[in-house]
């Protein structure tokens, strides 16, 4: 990522730098950000002037701005987007957070008793989207390539199996509909689901969707071998997982892309997790001394290897657990989606919004489109610099009404309306309308 | 469902005799659990008892249902009030909910189902041959190949596709096949499934009925309901065991003094006080929990507090001076004993209390039977001299979470036999039980109401002086 924020820099011709993203936040807030799309969506169709439409609805959800100097001003809130403009012009925070949405508004809950210790709890969350975190991170002991915060092409597919797993699962097997995915800007993904009834689940069912997706168990005491949670036979949404993305992706992608079966540090665990101490440290010597296995029929080293491995796993028969099921546990445990789970039990826990900025990486915090996650490029995602300069270019004038239209946040919005709004705005419009049928009917019908 | 209470007028003593007797089933409920009776044992138990406060089923008649939503929302207001009396109202319920739902025809299952607002539909021929393939698959990756077969065998009318919320449990370990927002429920795990959305509606009604009686009717109905209620929340534990020596806490208890401390702890303490006795003597220190825990216990036993500190100090000042003994620990024990702070004399940990505690690592309190790991506990049991045998079949009761039950197996053990009639429920009784095998104390007449046994009639509550620390009268 640095290279590339040179390259760019690099040109000369450019206004606007990389690198002190903080300077730019105010022009970005003032040109660039869409404030509109955002609230928009926050309201759920209560926005308008419909008779139905809950109109302290967008007021109740909190805001968090992350101030310079890592000063956090929780429980913030804004009626609309006029409002909003006019504070992340006032306090140009470097982070937005969106929280949930309070049953008063969150800014005035002193006034409802919520300060006093010990107090009755009136104050309190009564809907949220239903949020799930990827963070590259969490994959560090599977990546050859990078390791804590940073990505690349490389180690990139990973979060593309997460997305295509995760979301088709999410549609098929929990019915939802409304999905927003974005990157946040660094390292990871984030999903926002939007369905009213995602919106309304408890901490517990929350829980309990986040645990769907989890397999890696963490490694056992000794801290090499990984531990999955599979059944024989596998789940049927992990089976569909396993034939659809990991199978394919695992041979194609991942195992080339890394050379999992090249280093030392990466095929110790992955020989670990086979019962057969024999087929181990057959194994074991073997790559050690540096034998060639890839041929022209198979020219990648590490699939070669893996091949031959699989071979001899799927055809022992050990006690307890067949070859089959330890060959599907080493491509679980290295590539199935890895979630923060704590981001998404809570109705509570704050992520940070979309069109946000990392302020590290000065990238915005664009929508995705999961039909195409193979396609997505994080180091082609916009930059705060490249767009006020795309602006220049374009020469728009400042304060112009949509001149952000003029850059490459056109496509993060499109992208957003397309991929996510325009069907959700849909359903919101609907809702109201069938609300107010009942309203006009209610006094006839009988319940 | 009970989700409303009985409109009409109750006669205050009506009131009363209704919550005795669901009281009486409830305890029946609790003891053979307790106990460690057989689902099978259980459900004759509770159909008898059931039987003489109803008829026995959900499916009641007017007088009947009325008799028994008064004496459940007497009960409710009774157990409300603190975190233990809920949670051992909510279990006893819930057995006994569980029970009548069972005994329901399909139809009547169904309309009961449709009357409360459970969302929850059998599937048909169609949509089961849609999804036969996954449920064979998610089946038998949880369950025995039969077991698995079984199940498919019953068709469609076998599995009810319910929203995913309400089986989180399931969908937490993948245990359920999922499409379109529903879980895909066999039928024999309904019971629990709609045992649990009983369970969570209850739970949440015993918090705002404790917000409300703390609030508002634990003022207003001080000279009326407030009296009843409170001693019908008392009745559950049978006895005081915080005062020593037994309920009444005169007369021919055993007192246990420091000098015979030792002997006691080795023969008549049981494996949670042991522990943490053990490790006083051992580490001559233990982290607050433990503390609190093993003091409660000692004064339960009888133990004075000039003796109990003499005790405490005694085994700190081995490791710590004697002023830092007094700055940071003397006022704990002496508020253990109500000397301090709030002046309220603490009862000493039931077994629930100690079962529902999570020791970090450092920390020994809770119960042993439960903390434990399997090598810990039969090197604890080892050292009581217990046969293998017996260590093998107790460390399996602990396994199975049959902590009480594990623990009158290891009294049996080492009391040549002899048992805790009603069950373990509170360690201090463990150890009055074995004071009163190992032929102690001799005279032991507070004994007889046993908790089994017949209630306490309305008016003898008042007899025993109440507790200071009951929280609605502040």
């Amino acid at each position: 990522m640095e290279t590339d924020d040179k390259e760019n820099t690099a040109k000369g011709a450019n206004t606007y730098a990389e690198g002190d993203v903080h300077d730019l936040m105010k022009l970005y807030y003032a040109r660039l950000f869409p404030a509109r799309s955002m609230m928009k969506w926050l309201s759920y169709g209560n926005d308008g002037k419909h008779p139905q439409a809950d109109a302290g609805f967008t007021q109740r959800r909190e805001f968090c701005f992350t101030l310079d100097g890592d000063i956090f001003c929780r429980y913030q809130s804004f009626k609309d987007e006029k409002e909003l403009r006019a504070a992340l012009k006032d306090k140009t925070p470097s982070k937005i957070d969106l929280g949930p949405v309070f049953n008063v508004d969150p800014a005035k809950r002193m006034a409802y008793g919520a300060g006093g210790a010990g107090g009755d709890r009136v104050f309190a969350p009564v809907e949220r989207e239903f949020v799930m975190d990827i963070d590259m991170t969490d994959y560090d002991d599977v990546r050859s390539c990078c390791s804590s915060a940073n990505i690349c092409n490389k180690c990139w597919p990973l979060m593309t199996i997460a997305v295509k797993i995760i979301d088709r699962a999410l549609r098929e097997d929990f019915g939802f509909k409304h999905l927003l995915w974005v990157y946040s800007g660094r390292r990871g993904i984030h999903v926002w689901v939007c369905d009213k009834r995602a919106r309304s689940m408890s901490n517990e069912a929350r829980a309990a969707v986040a645990e769907y997706f989890s397999v890696y168990k963490g490694t056992d005491a000794s801290g090499t071998v990984k531990r999955v949670s599979l059944t024989t036979p596998l789940h049927p949404s992990l089976k569909r997982a396993y034939d659809d993305v990991l199978a394919p992706y695992w041979t194609d992608t991942i195992l080339p892309n890394q050379g999992l079966l090249e280093d030392e540090k990466f095929f110790e665990p992955i020989l670990a997790m086979i019962p057969d101490a024999n087929i181990r440290d057959e194994f074991a010597s073997q790559w050690k001394s540096g034998k060639k296995f890839a041929t022209s029929a198979c020219p990648d080293e590490s699939v070669a290897r893996w091949n031959k491995l699989v071979q001899k796993v799927d055809a022992a028969n050990n006690p307890g657990k067949s070859g089959k099921q330890s060959s599907f546990e080493m491509k679980f445990a290295h590539a199935y989606p890895r979630l923060d789970v704590e981001v998404s039990k809570h109705m509570n826990h704050l992520l940070k919004a979309p069109f946000c900025v990392h302020p590290k990486t000065g990238r915005v915090c664009v929508p995705m489109d999961p039909a195409k996650a193979e396609s997505f490029d994080p180091m082609t995602v916009p930059t705060v610099a490249q767009m006020l300069n795309e602006l220049d270019a374009a020469g728009g004038a400042a304060g112009a009404e949509d001149e952000y239209e003029l850059t490459s946040m056109k496509g993060a919005v499109d992208t957003f309306n397309a991929t996510f709004w325009d069907a959700l705005d849909k359903e919101c419009k609907e809702e109201l309308a069938v609300k107010a049928r009942d309203v006009a009917g209610a006094p006839t019908v009988e319940w | 469902m009970y989700a409303h209470a009985p409109s009409k007028e109750v006669a205050l003593e009506e009131f009363e005799l209704y919550a005795l007797e669901r009281m009486r089933v409830l305890k029946a409920i609790d003891d053979g659990l307790s106990r460690g009776k057989k689902p099978a044992e259980m459900e004759l138990l509770i159909t008898k008892e059931d039987k003489l406060l109803t008829r026995g089923s959900l499916h009641l008649e007017d007088e009947e249902t009325r008799k028994d939503e008064v004496s459940h929302f007497a009960l409710r207001l009774a157990y409300c009030r603190t975190e233990e009396l809920r949670r051992w109202f909510l279990a006893q319920e819930c057995a006994l909910f569980r029970h009548r739902f069972r005994q329901l025809r399909g139809a009547q299952q169904a309309a009961f189902l449709q009357h409360n607002g459970l969302d929850y539909h059998p599937i048909d021929a169609k949509e089961f041959e849609r999804v036969r393939a996954d449920l064979h698959n998610t089946l038998n990756g949880m369950m025995r190949k039969d077991d698995a077969n079984a199940a498919l065998a019953n068709g469609a009318s076998g599995f009810y596709a319910v929203p995913f919320e309400e089986v989180s449990d399931l969908v937490r370990g993948r245990r359920v096949f999922m499409s379109g927002g529903k879980a895909y429920v066999p039928q024999d795990q309904l019971a629990s499934l709609v045992v649990g959305a009983f369970r969570s509606r209850l739970s949440k009604a015993l918090v705002v009925a404790s917000r409300r009686w703390a609030q508002h009717v634990a003022g207003e109905e001080k000279e009326r309901l407030a009296p009843v209620v409170l001693s019908l929340s008392k009745r559950y534990l049978g006895r005081d065991y915080g005062k020593a020596g037994g309920a009444n806490g005169e007369g021919g208890g055993d007192v246990v003094t420091l000098k015979d401390l030792n002997g006691a702890a080795a023969k008549s303490f049981p494996l949670c006080a042991k522990n943490l006795f053990n490790m006083v003597k051992k580490e001559h220190h233990l982290r607050h929990e433990g503390r609190r825990q093993l003091q409660l216990y000692l004064k339960g036993i009888g133990l004075s507090l000039e003796e109990a500190m003499l005790f405490w100090k005694t085994e700190f000042c081995k490791k710590i001076p004697a002023e830092k003994f007094e700055k940071e620990y003397a006022y704990a024990v002496r508020h253990a004993y109500g000397k301090e702070g709030k002046r309220v004399d603490y009862t000493p940990h039931t077994c629930m209390k100690c079962i529902s505690a999570n020791p970090g690592p450092g920390e020994h309190h809770g119960c042993p039977y439960k903390t434990f790991g399997e090598e810990s506990l039969r090197a604890a049991l080892g050292g009581l001299q217990i046969t293998g045998r017996q260590v093998n079949e107790i460390v399996d009761k602990a396994k199975g979470k049959h902590y009480q039950i594990a623990c009158g197996m290891t009294f049996e053990a080492v009391h040549g036999g002899k048992s805790i009639e009603q069950g373990v429920q509170h360690p201090n009784q463990w150890f009055q039980e074995s004071r009163k095998a190992l032929g102690f104390g001799g005279k032991d007449e507070n004994d007889a109401p046993t908790p089994g046994g017949e209630p306490v009639t309305p008016g003898t509550a008042t007899a025993r002086p109440a507790r200071p620390s009951v929280p609605a009268s502040a």
